[in-house]
């Protein structure tokens, strides 16, 4: 470095004349200093996203994200399996909320094949959307607070997660990948027993929330590194496409839940925190409130959930019981083309959306009445919000632009498919 | 769940009512399972677009969604899905122009900017060209990548596969290798759908032409 130094320094300093600058060993070399290569292997670009960025100095001039390094062509693969074999890849869009991807899907089938799951199912899927909704907006918040330099609540909030993947483990057998939701209800009962554990959870849980208000609500370094930074207005917010939290945050009282509701979300009681300013502290706020509301719903599911099937009993569209299955003929036929042939999906086409933790999740589904979908387009969150990182990270410094990606809730399993 | 659809079902099909008879450019817009579907001419895309954020009925703030549905088998191929929706009057319309490989789709995003990105998207997976596209870089797919890989004529497989070679000390595409063909089961039975089984599709023919009254020897002559 220094040898460089001083090779600059004496190429300015002295003026050299023309024969004797060709013998000279320094080297003009001319360097581009002001654009920025982000990612895509940086611990705070949440994944994998490249972000080129034009500096003028330390701010942030222009900035053009990446995209498309993690993509799988899901969207493809679906087209060539069964509509019971694509629940799985929905968990593997948005790896961190995976119930709610697998809910947009079994929604938007349920709705071409004219089916209704049985309301048990449908009081577990509400409760699991907004564990889910806690997993997720745990894992957010606290690695965007680790993004702006503070690890406690990464530490914390890991610990939080674990209790919560437990449950997904008890109800499906796995902790990530659940593939739980099917078309017509959720494949398996709630084991005996996790009510109770999920109850006396949210009991506790709420302490847990006062203590991560406390460390980051009225930290000065917190609101010194996100207060400001990053505003959206309602306006550019609606414009951009932003959705769920990161629209509330901009002051649009929006939310599917509540405007266009699904499952069990017209019966339970809870409200939708908007805050006024768009920038990254409000948009922290309003997840930190939405986790309480969370945990009212998931009280109200336990405490109104009654026994009974948890998906319907056509055998059309459902399997049926494995002891069955050693009895009935008709049983065994039934359980073995469902799970090759698969059922046939009348041919329509719905754009159907759920509120996922992350803002409005929607698959366009398009059926040509055989048994694997013609088109299926996912409509991811992140890809919008990502897509306004310039304009929020514009005129801040570099610094700025990790909080303002943090902030948003990026995951790039959804955002490249 | 059906009591809840039903108003916006009631609401979607006065606002097809609206878009059918008042709108210039709408060919035609119905209620499908509730949700409200425009299919609009290309030409006049741009103004029905502004027509549906700026009028007082419809007022569709939010471009949510822009995606491609191909048919390989028409001559305009290409659908393009625009998703739309009212916060203000909790709404969605769904807008459907169709286009082919050569004719560009009149750009929509200058009236939303988020469109940018859509449309990008739409371009790199299906080869839909948008005119006045400022960005018209490819996005999901890899650098450098070739094809359309959402159209209907593109392998599953794709066409190249990389590895990162060892004494090359790089990424090197090559044609892709399959150890085993890539099995599609198709589960069309002649119980469902399927009529003419594969060999048979002489008795077939003869079949139908019975059902319509012609005599088994006029099939084979023509």
């Amino acid at each position: 470095m220094s040898s460089i130094l001083e090779d600059i320094e004496r190429h300015h300093s002295t003026p050299v004349p023309a024969d004797q600058a060709v013998a000279s060993t320094s080297k003009t070399v001319q360097i581009d200093s002001h654009a920025i290569n982000f990612g895509p292997q940086h611990p705070a670009a949440h994944g994998v996203l490249r972000l080129v960025l034009e500096m003028d100095g330390e701010v942030v001039d222009r900035a053009d994200p990446h995209v498309g390094l993690l993509h799988r062509g899901t969207e493809k693969l679906i087209e060539s399996r069964t509509y019971l074999q694509n629940v799985p890849y929905f968990d593997r869009l948005d790896y961190v909320s995976p119930m709610c991807m697998e809910h947009a899907f079994v929604l938007a089938t349920e709705k071409l094949l004219s089916i209704q799951a049985p309301e048990r199912a449908l009081w577990i899927r509400t409760m699991f959307d907004e564990i889910t909704r806690i997993l997720n907006h745990l894992l957010n918040l606290t690695s965007f607070a680790l993004d702006v330099g503070a690890l406690t609540p990464p530490l914390w909030g890991y610990e939080e997660r674990e209790k919560l993947m437990e449950f997904y483990e008890a109800a499906s057998g796995a902790r990530l990948h659940a593939n739980y939701y099917r078309p017509g209800g959720v494949n398996k009962d709630l084991p005996a027993g996790l009510t109770d554990k999920i109850w006396a959870w949210s009991e506790q849980y709420p302490k847990f929330i006062d203590d991560l208000w406390n460390l980051l609500t009225e930290n000065r370094i917190w609101k010194q590194r996100t207060v400001d930074i990053g505003v959206m207005s309602a306006e550019q917010a609606l414009a951009w496409g932003f959705t769920g939290p990161n629209l509330r945050a901009s002051g649009v009282p929006w939310d599917l839940r509540k405007a266009q509701p699904y499952a069990m979300y017209e019966h339970v009681q809870f409200d939708v925190p908007i805050a006024r300013n768009g920038d990254c502290y409000d948009r922290y706020l309003v997840r930190m409130i939405e986790m309480r509301e969370s945990v009212k719903i998931i009280r109200q599911c336990i405490e109104n959930m009654k026994p009974g099937p948890v998906k319907i009993q056509d055998r059309k569209f459902t399997a049926p019981r494995r002891e069955e299955m050693k009895r009935s003929m008709e049983a065994l036929i039934h359980h073995f083309k469902l799970y090759t042939e698969g059922f046939h999906v009348p041919a329509g086409a719905t754009y159907t959306a759920i509120e996922s933790p992350k803002g409005e999740f929607g698959v366009y589904l398009v059926s040509d009445g055989t048994n694997k979908p013609y088109r299926c387009k996912i409509r991811p969150t992140g890809f919008s919000h990502l897509q306004a990182v310039e304009v929020m990270s514009k005129g801040h410094m570099l610094a700025d632009a990790v909080a303002v990606i943090g902030s948003i809730d990026l995951v790039f399993g959804e955002v490249d498919r | 769940m059906a009591e809840a659809i039903a108003p916006v079902a009631v609401g979607a099909s006065a606002l097809a009512l609206a878009m059918t008879t008042n709108v210039a450019g709408v060919s035609r817009a119905g209620v499908e399972g509730g949700e409200l579907v425009a299919h609009v001419a290309r030409e006049e895309l741009l103004g029905v677009m502004v027509l549906l954020r700026d009028d007082p009925r419809f007022l569709c703030e939010q471009l949510v969604d822009l995606c491609g549905v191909d048919f390989p088998q028409r001559a305009e191929r290409f659908d393009v899905v625009y998703n739309l929706l009212s916060v203000s009057l909790n709404h969605r319309v769904r807008v459907i122009v169709t286009t082919d490989e050569t004719t560009p789709v009149p750009s929509v995003s200058n009236i939303w900017p988020c469109a940018t990105w859509w449309e990008r998207e739409c371009w790199d997976l299906f080869g839909v060209l948008f005119a006045g596209l400022a960005d018209h870089r490819r996005i999901l797919t890899d650098y450098g990548f070739e094809g359309h890989p959402l159209r209907k004529d593109f392998p599953l497989t794709g066409y190249v596969e990389v590895h990162f070679d060892e004494d090359r000390k790089e990424v090197v595409y090559e044609p892709v290798k399959l150890t085993q063909d890539f099995r599609d089961f198709r589960f069309l039975s002649p119980w469902e759908g399927m009529t003419t089984l594969p060999g048979d599709e002489k008795a077939h023919l003869t079949r139908q032409a019975l059902a319509n009254g012609i005599p088994p020897g006029e099939v084979t002559k023509s």
